[in-house]
């Protein structure tokens, strides 16, 4: 008796009752159920929705451990500033693992935990089975916030986000907005102070504030948003050794993780293209203002205006959102065409609003759930086009 | 008339277990069974009763809501037992065959005889239903007439009949059947083959032909609709399968309805996978054990693997199949399945998964549908395979809600279960999408049609 023959077992015991999901979101785990079709087709393609999600987790891994490293390295680069004359030779380094991983993985722990508790409590209310959809939504969270969110917060978000966020519209699939999104919209405007300001980026930053030995650590985005010049470079940012929400520093992964994604056809690369588009056109757009001497430099609009249209790209979490969460299927747009539509006006919003809302200067999030809710518009009219093409083709006919 | 179509989005499947091009007689099957679930939505009104005498072509029974409809016997003998289900809906009847068949004579009737004397004569001899009608895919309304009429001489399914060869020699039949089809219709009988080939049809006359290349379902003849000559709101067209168009011609021109059907077995599990002479509703095991199969645990499917029905292994040869298949079922678990690399299995995407990287593999796949049902999630890979000018999930979608406004609006009035059988085969969500289809084609038969 192995282990297979043992769990069918355990799975006839537990078929019919109120556990059942519960038991076989476990099982499935470890096995393909044997289920066999019944209907239509007789031979199914190898893909499930659990290979898919697990697509984007691996997609998502490089930006994880990076992140780790990157959490201890700001923190030792805040308090000694020479580290950073050599970032590659300081950034992978033990000390700054430890200390990344002892910050980091709680959040991913949490965010877990209590994520697939609430969609394990509602398979089993509701008695359908486990979605995967929060594998991906999970990873994403802890790789979106701050290092020092207080866990108990990211509880309280995780919840809400998982509960209205999706659970209320039928769960994964069925829901509007980007779950992800959700949850940190959540804490954006429930805790202001713990998601935004040049205190939270760095760990320990916010305990040792007004200390003697206060740290800072002000991202790229902020500064510029106040119209300083900020203290990274370019490439800084591109290979990612910069202050950040945890997981969306390195534009270099994300651009690995892009290639993976759309090369395994997991992510949409017209959304991804799109919206790289809209985003260049948007930065044009303002650096032609600042050309023209429209803006003055004393505008407070002025530092992100004049930035160079590409830096919009490499800087804040616009290429992580871009590449992990606009790509989300079911809150994009679902036609092919949609998706152009859709992803040219998350970047080109996501520019407008850092500019123009230096409260919150990192708009990638407000513009990818702005475009949620409007990707059903913009599918109703890619559809429209279908539709009036067959009613001509009938017009044609009986004229 | 001759014009080139060439389809660019769909997906070959290549499976184990092509059937060779030998033909061999099927031994005579002692029992034969005509099932009126092969006819959607005919309710069957019996004529013959239990232990009735019947020839072959004799009718059987006929549609309740439309008497003239007949559905004749495809042997003759003794009807032994009309096998009931829930609300005592007809499930299958049963026929004993005797030794020498005993054909009903219909007398012969030239080919090119009016429209209205061939039609009278198939509704008579029971080859109406060898006509489908769209939108709805169902048995053609013997009211309307069609706009046009539309035939695939090939198909592009797994494993399917290589109609070039079981069509061999029976071009005058064809013929016949063509040209009398031409009468029934003020538009043109669009008949579509490959590009390269030898098929029967290619000097046919009384047709409009066309030359189809791409993968499948490039050979589905709503592909070709789509491409030639789309089903607008408020018109019907007409589709016959090939080995149909044989009985209709031979019944022209013998008089008989001869219910011979040359059968494609084919499979990863069968022994020696060729071609039989055999008969509509025949027991498949006449043919399958003389082949033999290598293991107990099979699928036997009536039809090809996209689209067919699942019968026992002692089950009967569908009414409209001309090929048995035979794959392994899947009912196993497979340990971390969802996430170690395929190598074995077909995939559109490449998600860790192979497929991709050997365009020529030929395939041993089971009946495991690898992976759990679930909402909708993926989008944008169903029109990799869908090459009707349509959106295939949004119309799976209107169909699952039932709105009628938005299923006509995006074209429902042209496809049939069938042209969804590829995005259920690569659907992420194992969603059932032929079933969908076919519940909102009745729906909007109900409330429409």
């Amino acid at each position: 008796m192995g282990l297979k023959q043992n769990l069918h077992k355990l799975k006839e015991k537990y078929k019919g009752t109120k556990m059942a999901p519960a038991f076989n979101a476990l099982h499935t785990f470890l096995y393909t159920p044997n289920e066999t079709t019944h209907s239509g087709s007789h031979v199914r393609a190898a893909d499930d929705l659990k290979r898919t999600m697990n697509t984007v987790i691996m997609a998502l891994v490089p930006c994880l451990i990076f992140g780790i490293f990157n959490a201890g390295y700001q923190h030792y680069a805040a308090i000694d500033a020479t580290l950073r004359l050599d970032p590659l030779g300081n950034f992978f380094t033990w000390d700054n693992f430890i200390l990344g991983a002892w910050t980091v993985l709680p959040l991913v722990i949490v965010s877990y935990l209590v994520g697939l508790g609430v969609e394990f409590i509602f398979a089993v209310i509701k008695g359908h089975e486990v979605e995967e959809g929060y594998l991906v939504t999970g990873m994403l969270v802890p790789l979106i916030v701050p290092i020092d969110i207080p866990l108990w917060m990211l509880t309280v978000a995780v919840i809400f986000g998982v509960v209205i966020g999706k659970e209320v519209f039928g769960g994964t699939g069925m829901n509007i907005l980007n779950p992800a999104l959700t949850i940190r919209a959540f804490l954006f405007f429930a805790y202001p102070t713990w998601m935004s300001g040049d205190k939270v980026w760095v760990h320990g930053a916010k305990e040792m504030a007004g200390q003697p030995d206060a740290i800072s650590g002000e991202t790229i985005l902020g500064s510029l948003a106040q119209n300083h010049e900020p203290i990274y470079s370019i490439w800084d940012s591109f290979w990612g050794f910069i202050p950040g929400s945890v997981g969306e520093t390195s534009t270099f992964l994300i651009l690995i993780g892009a290639a993976f994604l759309i090369f395994t056809k997991v992510g949409s690369w017209r959304i991804m293209l799109s919206a790289v588009i809209g985003a260049i056109v948007m930065g044009l757009i303002f650096n032609g203002v600042v050309d023209q001497g429209w803006i003055q430099q004393g505008s407070s609009f002025y530092g992100l205006m004049s930035e160079t249209f590409w830096h919009h790209l490499v800087i804040g979490g616009l290429a992580f959102g871009i590449v992990y969460m606009a790509t989300d299927p079911v809150t994009a747009s679902q036609t092919n065409k949609g998706k152009w539509i859709y992803g040219f006006f998350i970047g080109f919003i996501s520019v407008l609003i850092r500019v123009f809302n230096p409260a919150y200067p990192e708009g990638v999030m407000l513009a990818i759930l702005l475009m949620n809710v409007f990707a059903p518009t913009i599918d109703h009219y890619v559809l429209k086009g279908n539709i009036k093409k067959r009613l001509k083709r009938l017009k044609a006919k009986t004229a | 008339m001759s014009k080139d179509i060439k389809i660019k989005k769909g997906l070959t499947i290549k499976l184990q277990g092509d059937a060779d091009k030998t033909l061999s007689n099927a031994p005579r099957s002692r029992t034969f069974a005509i099932r009126p679930s092969d006819f959607h939505l005919i309710t069957p009104k019996m004529v013959v009763k239990e232990g009735g005498k019947v020839q072959a072509g004799e009718t059987i029974f006929y549609s309740k809501n439309n008497e003239i409809v007949k559905f004749v016997s495809p042997v003759s003998g003794t009807l032994t037992k009309i096998s009931r289900g829930a609300k005592r809906v007809i499930t299958e009847i049963s026929i004993e065959a005797d030794a020498q068949d005993s054909f009903k004579e219909f007398g012969v009737l030239n080919p090119t005889a009016s429209g209205a004397e061939i039609k009278a004569r198939l509704l008579e001899a029971g080859c109406w239903p060898f006509i489908m009608q769209r939108p709805y895919a169902i048995i053609a309304d013997t009211e309307q007439e069609p706009r046009d009429i539309f035939i695939s001489g090939f198909s592009t399914a797994p494993l399917a009949n290589d109609l070039d060869f079981s069509l061999h020699g029976k071009e005058n039949e064809l013929q016949a059947a063509l040209t009398a089809l031409s009468k029934l219709t003020k538009g043109q009988v669009h008949v579509s083959i490959p590009k390269s080939g030898d098929s029967p049809f290619k000097a046919m006359k009384d047709i409009a032909l066309h030359r189809v290349s791409g993968p499948h379902p490039a050979g589905n003849v709503g592909t070709q609709i789509n491409k030639i000559g789309p089903v607008n709101k408020g018109e019907v067209i007409w589709t016959v399968a090939p080995q149909d168009l044989v009985i209709i011609g031979e019944l022209l021109l013998t008089g008989k309805f001869n219910a011979e059907r040359i059968v494609a077995l084919a499979g990863s599990e069968v022994n020696t996978p060729k071609y039989y002479r055999t008969r509509i509703g025949a027991e498949v095991s006449t043919f399958i054990y003389d082949s033999g199969l290598k293991d107990e645990n099979v699928r036997v499917i009536s039809g090809d693997v996209l689209t067919g029905q699942k019968i026992s292994p002692k089950g009967y040869l569908g009414y409209y199949s001309n090929t048995v298949s035979v794959i392994p079922e899947g009912d196993d678990y497979e340990l971390f399945g969802w996430n170690k690399p395929v190598f074995d299995k077909i995939s559109t995407s490449r998600a860790l998964t192979f497929s991709w990287l050997m365009p020529n593999k030929v395939y041993d796949l089971d009946t495991n549908t690898n992976g759990e049902h679930r909402n909708f999630v993926v989008t944008g890979n169903y029109e990799e395979v869908f090459p009707l000018d349509m959106y295939p999930l949004q119309m799976l979608k209107s169909c699952m809600i039932q709105d009628l406004d938005e299923m006509e609006a995006l074209g429902m009035y042209e496809v049939a279960p069938e042209d969804f059988a590829l995005t259920e085969f690569i659907c992420v969500s194992k969603q059932p999408h032929q079933q969908i289809i076919r519940n909102g084609l009745d729906l909007m038969y109900k409330e429409i049609g």
